[in-house]
């Protein structure tokens, strides 16, 4: 039983890859060999672009616009003050400012200053997930003036620095060479 | 109907038919009977079996017909063990009310970032791009015909008792150890899915996004996670329960829940790792020296003893030693078990499924002599690698890094019986 379905298999086997190789050639090829069980379809250029809202730490995925942290001032206070506090401190969520000089100490305060090795990781985040009761909410402009408030009130940035595409993936965070590789099995036998 | 039966019947409340009403039970049930299936199909639902029984159970059973089939079960009205939800992003499974290795989906602990979305499955889109020959977009219904695969595999929050580094914190080990589940998980093998696509051979990096109100983003190592990871459309033969990630989830056997990216939408094949915030600001282990750790995915071994555990009384006697050990690296080869806060160990019994990157329970028989005891437990993995003690983690890591704390749970229990959490 098992020789007669392998037998089986073999030919189905051979009979694809000579498909294949008849395939070669044709217009088609590329589309037959790459999509050998004929599901799904090719996404549009609409559909790509949507979705495609990650920004690399090379800035990839950035859109145009700009802002500076004078203009990102008076969104912080009307859209993310209540849940993250008036300067970004005092929450009652996720502390944003300040934290400099912490990690290594009994209390470490992780925030956007302290902890963040990436600018970049900034503007994908709050894009894509603040504010929080309306993610995705927020235009390009916004997103780059409240990222600019933020950097300029952990001291990374002036306060009349513009940010965009451009000058976004330059800055230099506190924390960049803060981050190792996964060590583990870390802990000695007994 | 049960209800109606029990509430009217001859055999309401505790009292026993009689000789006499027998006709009038034969009578009262059939009309019961007839009025509840019309009743239920105006409904287009049958009542749960179970309902009836939360007030009142017949005395004896086979005297008095019981429910009729139902369209969706539900566990007997009797059971009561629940998750406890915590805030608005996690729930934690109730392990110490748990039998066998797998969790029912119900009671599967969660974890989400902005609460669990309502997605239409034939509106749902899986869309690849990026390294790959040309964007990809694929229905539910596309994923559902590929070769399908399944596997059982434990999921595991990296938080999962992060409040213990500081010290003894949860009462109970739901509240230690609740964000661990067992499920049998099916779909497509990602694999499957990329060769589809043609995936460019040079991508190293895949980013993962969720289709939920924080777009959930990892970027994972496309050479660690290309063998084992799955598309997954269903758990516990029915499609994905929703907080699961309906209709899709990514599963990597082994990792950090938060790598199993739920509401899947979105693969993007690249170069680098993207660095999103969940794998910088969240899931990074700080260590005692100021850096922390990138990267971390995988879940090393970790056992607890479920019963007794914290919050139980036990008696005098004789019991049996019940708890899960699990690993991220494989199966469980060992667990050991010690009844005297460390200083002896004993070999437990391994139930069988003993499965890789599984839930694997072990037993232990025992007769507790009502003195003051401290019980733990430890596991050893097929590489190797054996769950820490407390001290030797803490001297490791610290207390600081927040994410995958495995080291040796123990139980004391007084000489009244009562089982608490202390460090040991
Ligand atoms: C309704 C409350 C709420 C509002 C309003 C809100 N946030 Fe948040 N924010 C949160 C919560 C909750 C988290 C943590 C989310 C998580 O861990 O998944 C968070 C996390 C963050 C983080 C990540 C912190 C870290 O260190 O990882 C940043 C940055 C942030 N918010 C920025 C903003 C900005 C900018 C705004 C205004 C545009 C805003 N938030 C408005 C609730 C809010």
């Amino acid at each position: 039983m098992r020789n007669i379905l392998r037998h089986i298999l073999m030919v189905g086997l051979t009979t694809i890859l000579g498909a294949g190789i008849l395939w070669a050639g044709g217009p088609a090829e590329r589309q037959e060999q790459t999509h050998g069980y004929g599901l799904g379809r090719l996404a549009t250029d609409q559909e790509v672009r949507v979705w495609n809202i990650d920004v690399a730490p090379t800035g990839e995925g950035l859109p145009t616009g700009q802002g500076t942290a004078k203009q990102g001032a008076a969104l912080f206070a009307a859209r993310c003050a209540t849940c993250h506090g008036p300067t970004g401190k005092e929450g009652p969520m996720d502390r944003l400012i300040g934290g400099a000089g912490t990690l290594a100490s009994q209390h470490p305060i992780k925030t956007v200053g302290s902890y963040w090795p990436y600018a970049t990781t900034l503007y994908d985040y709050v894009h894509r997930a603040m504010p929080f009761p309306a993610p995705q909410s927020l235009s390009p402009d916004e997103v780059y003036s409240v990222v600019a408030w933020l950097l300029y009130q952990n001291g990374i940035i002036a306060e009349d620095t513009v940010l965009d595409a451009h000058s976004l993936p330059g800055i230099s965070m506190p924390n960049r060479r803060g981050f190792l590789p996964d060590p583990r099995p870390d802990v000695p036998k007994p | 109907m049960t209800k109606h039966l029990q509430e009217e019947g001859p055999s309401g409340g505790d009292g026993r038919p009689d000789a006499e009403d027998e006709s009038l039970l034969n009578r009262r049930s059939l009309l019961a009977g007839t009025a509840g299936l019309v009743s239920a199909m105006l409904m287009g639902s049958m009542t749960p079996a179970a309902e009836a029984a939360t007030e009142n159970s017949p005395e004896d059973p086979t005297r008095v017909p019981g429910a009729t089939p139902t369209a969706y079960g539900q566990r007997s009205a009797f059971e009561k063990a629940v998750r406890i939800p915590r805030s608005w992003w996690s729930s934690l499974t109730p392990l110490q009310d748990s039998h066998g290795i797998l969790t029912p989906s119900s009671l599967h602990f969660e974890r989400h970032h902005n609460g669990v979305p309502t997605i239409h499955p034939t509106q749902h889109r899986l869309l690849i791009h990026g390294m790959v020959d040309q964007p990809w977009t694929f229905a539910m219904e596309d994923l559902k015909r590929f070769p399908s695969v399944s596997r059982l595999a434990f999921i595991e929050c990296s938080g999962n008792s992060a409040a213990e580094w500081r010290g003894p914190t949860g009462q109970t080990a739901q509240q230690t150890h609740g964000l661990t589940s067992t499920s049998e998980w099916t779909g497509v093998a990602l694999k499957t899915v990329l060769q589809e696509v043609g995936m460019n051979p040079e991508a190293s990096w895949m980013l993962a996004e969720g289709g939920d109100a924080a777009a959930m983003t990892r970027s994972l190592p496309l050479a660690s996670i290309l063998e084992e990871a799955i598309l997954c459309y269903a758990q516990n033969g029915e499609p994905l329960r929703p907080e699961q990630g309906y209709p899709l989830r990514l599963l990597i056997p082994g990792w950090e829940g938060n790598t199993c990216i739920k509401w899947l939408r979105r693969l993007k094949l690249g170069k680098a790792p993207f660095m999103t915030r969940e794998e910088t600001s969240q899931y990074t282990d700080l260590m005692p020296d100021g850096t922390a750790r990138q990267f971390t995915m995988v879940m090393e071994a970790k056992s607890v003893i479920t019963s007794p555990s914290g919050g139980q009384h036990i008696q005098p006697g004789f019991l049996e030693i019940r708890g899960l050990a699990w690993s991220g690296r494989g199966r469980i080869a060992s667990v050991e078990v010690s009844t005297d806060g460390g200083r002896s160990w004993r070999q437990a019994a391994l139930q069988e499924p003993i499965l890789p990157k599984c839930h694997t329970r072990f037993h232990l028989s025992w007769r507790w002599n009502g003195e003051d005891v401290i019980l733990q437990s430890r596991c050893l993995d097929d590489t190797g690698y054996r769950q820490p003690d407390r001290t030797a983690l803490v001297a490791v890591r610290g207390v600081n890094s927040v994410y995958h704390y495995n080291a040796i749970q123990s139980w004391h229990i007084a000489a009244d019986g009562k089982v608490s959490n202390v460090h040991a």
